[in-house]
């Protein structure tokens, strides 16, 4: 073989692998940084107590994410896996075709467009001001179409001869979806509830002028009250100048990044035991 | 109403979201768009006027005087970040898309992807401040000066190299979060090559790279063109990150690729307070419709790339060499 084919093979497989071993290694870097940084911060006070001025606690973060998230999915939840549904099973209609497409549309509109949004209707234009409600409308039309696109998939998946036996059995549309495919289906539409949940998380663009932030606990009102998240005080307490803001800054940021760790993780094990 | 009636109108959720976004940004910015005209892309001065002063009326809106909205400068440094971003990624991503598909087997390339691509998964927040606190001193001590003494003879990369925010920090930030959409989607395009098709440029005494440039690559760089339009309309509409590292320059075009700029959405994110102090209105409103801009600019890139992607698949597959 000529010397400069096998001086073009290895140099190829040279500059491939170091391409792969740079987005390893910036993986790991960052990880590192949170890590190190937001271990170092993290107390028990900093959990158990509220923000005060540049100081305190993020237990009025924590829990103004929970609110967010568990609000998010409890849109976003049933709406997704009801238009997943009707996009795998109806696939061979034009309806489904278009909504499809519109979904992975949709997934591109850059979420603080989506922030505006919901800035310029709800916060504005109902009169709702800064408020938990605003932020989890606006979340869970961010998680729409991710939660619609896996169902659809996990639901196509499912065999053909399955929905057949069902339907010969007697069972209408909605005894053969509910009892047969989404239960086969279950661990695929639980991953892209996962993702869902990643994604109300680890966002803020969309919720710098629809959930707004506060100092204190939640008061329990939807609409009229503004509400903490973690990814506020990230961006936030990291510019203050004081050593306590930035502490915040870290620990939220630990927060944040090993929750979504842990969901990507998981949802990764059960799409890998469903496979099996 | 039978079931699938109910299941339609869910579905039908999507495209009313989209629909009403549009329709809500374009509405509420109607009077500024009236108002601003092209002035609005072309001109490269935001001011939201004096907010003291009684509103003067032009064209029967009401605005601040000394009010401006030109967002030239906004469009011009989201384009050249977002460009900086996908020229460091595309190549980046192909490359070890490349490798992971081609020279790693097994549950070891489920493992190392899976870890690669989890870089999606972490918050665009989250790398605004690992690029505040780590890379923006690094760049700034150690990188841009050495950039602006070798690289200082093409116009772009000479002169002042700045306090480590700015262009090239957030087109490099930028194209660390859009690498993994790159790397994953060009890996299931390279996996899902025929084998017959390998087997047969083997046969004709090919090195394993060559087969895997020639044969396999080769027949897969649509998805890579695809999946590149897909991860700039992404990186065009990030907004953490960029706030973070971008240095917010306004009302002036970068001098060279380390000075400060701001994008669409890092603007809206960054204005809006301000925007607020503006009696008139006209400043919110004229935020909405770089809102709307942006938003109209993501549909039309992501839909082209959508439409794309699917269109080669029915044409034949991405086995089809171009």
């Amino acid at each position: 073989m000529r010397l400069s084919r096998r001086l073009f093979s290895i140099g190829g497989w040279l500059v491939t692998g170091f391409a792969l071993a740079m987005l390893v290694l910036l993986m790991i870097w960052i990880l590192a940084v949170v890590l190190v940084r937001g271990v170092g911060a993290l107390s028990p006070e900093l959990l158990t107590t509220v923000t005060q001025g540049n100081g305190g606690g993020l237990l009025n973060a924590i829990e103004g994410t929970g609110v967010l998230a568990v609000g998010t999915l409890m849109l976003a939840v049933p709406l997704g896996v009801g238009a997943g549904i009707y996009v795998s099973e109806w696939h061979f209609h034009r309806w489904a075709h278009a909504i499809r497409f519109l979904a992975d549309v949709l997934v591109g509109v850059p979420s603080i467009v989506m922030g505006y949004f919901g800035y310029v209707t709800m916060v504005e234009g109902l009169g709702w001001s800064f408020s938990a409600a605003a932020g989890a409308i606006v979340l869970s039309i961010i998680c729409l179409p991710y939660i619609c696109r896996t169902t659809e998939f996990a639901l196509r998946q499912v065999p053909t001869d399955l929905r057949e036996a069902a339907y010969a059995m007697g069972a209408g549309d909605g005894r053969v979806i509910l009892r047969v495919c989404v239960p086969v289906a279950l661990p695929g539409i639980l991953t892209g509830i996962l993702l869902a949940l990643a994604i109300s998380v680890g966002e803020t663009a969309p919720l710098l002028y629809t959930a707004g932030w506060s100092s204190y606990l939640w008061d329990g009102h939807l609409t009229h009250s503004p509400i903490a998240y973690l990814t506020y005080a990230i961006f936030t307490f990291i510019n203050e100048p004081f050593a306590s803001a930035n502490a915040l800054a870290y620990a939220a940021a630990f927060l944040v990044t090993a929750l979504i760790l842990v969901i990507n993780i998981l949802s990764r094990l059960i799409f890998d035991r469903a496979r099996e | 109403m039978t079931f699938r009636t109910w299941l339609a109108i869910i579905a039908g959720m999507l495209p009313a979201s989209l629909a009403a976004i549009v329709l809500f940004l374009a509405l509420y910015c109607w009077p500024a768009l009236e108002i601003n005209g092209w002035g609005f892309v072309v001109r490269d001065t935001w001011n939201i006027g004096n907010a003291y002063a009684d509103p003067v009326t032009i064209a029967g809106t009401q605005v601040q005087p000394g009010a401006e909205y030109g967002t030239l400068f906004l469009i011009v440094g989201t384009l050249l970040s977002t460009l900086i971003a996908l020229l460091l990624a595309v190549p980046v991503g192909a490359g070890a898309a490349i490798f992971l598909a081609e020279a790693v087997r097994g549950r070891l390339r489920l493992w190392v992807s899976f870890f690669v691509e989890l870089l999606a998964a972490i918050p665009s927040v989250v790398f605004g401040l690992w690029g505040y606190v780590v890379v923006i001193p690094f760049l700034a001590h150690h990188v841009f000066p050495l950039m602006s003494d070798l690289l200082g003879f093409i116009p772009f990369f000479d002169g002042p190299t700045g306090s480590g925010y700015g262009l090239l920090t957030a087109g490099i930030v930028l194209s660390m979060m859009i690498v993994p959409l790159i790397t994953a989607t060009f890996r299931d395009a390279l996996v899902s090559q025929p084998p017959a098709l390998r087997e047969a440029a083997t046969a004709l005494g090919a090195t394993r790279f060559e087969t895997s440039i020639h044969v396999i690559v080769h027949g897969s760089v649509r998805v890579l063109i695809g999946a590149s339009f897909l991860a700039l309309g992404r990186a065009m509409g990030e907004t953490m990150a960029v706030l973070m590292v971008s240095g917010n320059g306004l009302n002036y075009l970068p001098q060279n690729i380390y000075a400060p700029i701001s994008t669409m959405a890092a603007f809206i994110a960054s204005q809006l307070d301000s925007a607020l102090q503006d009696p008139s209105g006209m400043a919110v409103r004229s935020l909405a419709e770089i809102a709307l801009v942006l938003c109209l600019l993501s549909i039309a890139v992501n839909a082209g790339a959508r439409l794309m992607l699917l269109f080669w698949a029915r044409a034949g597959g991405a086995a089809q060499p171009i």
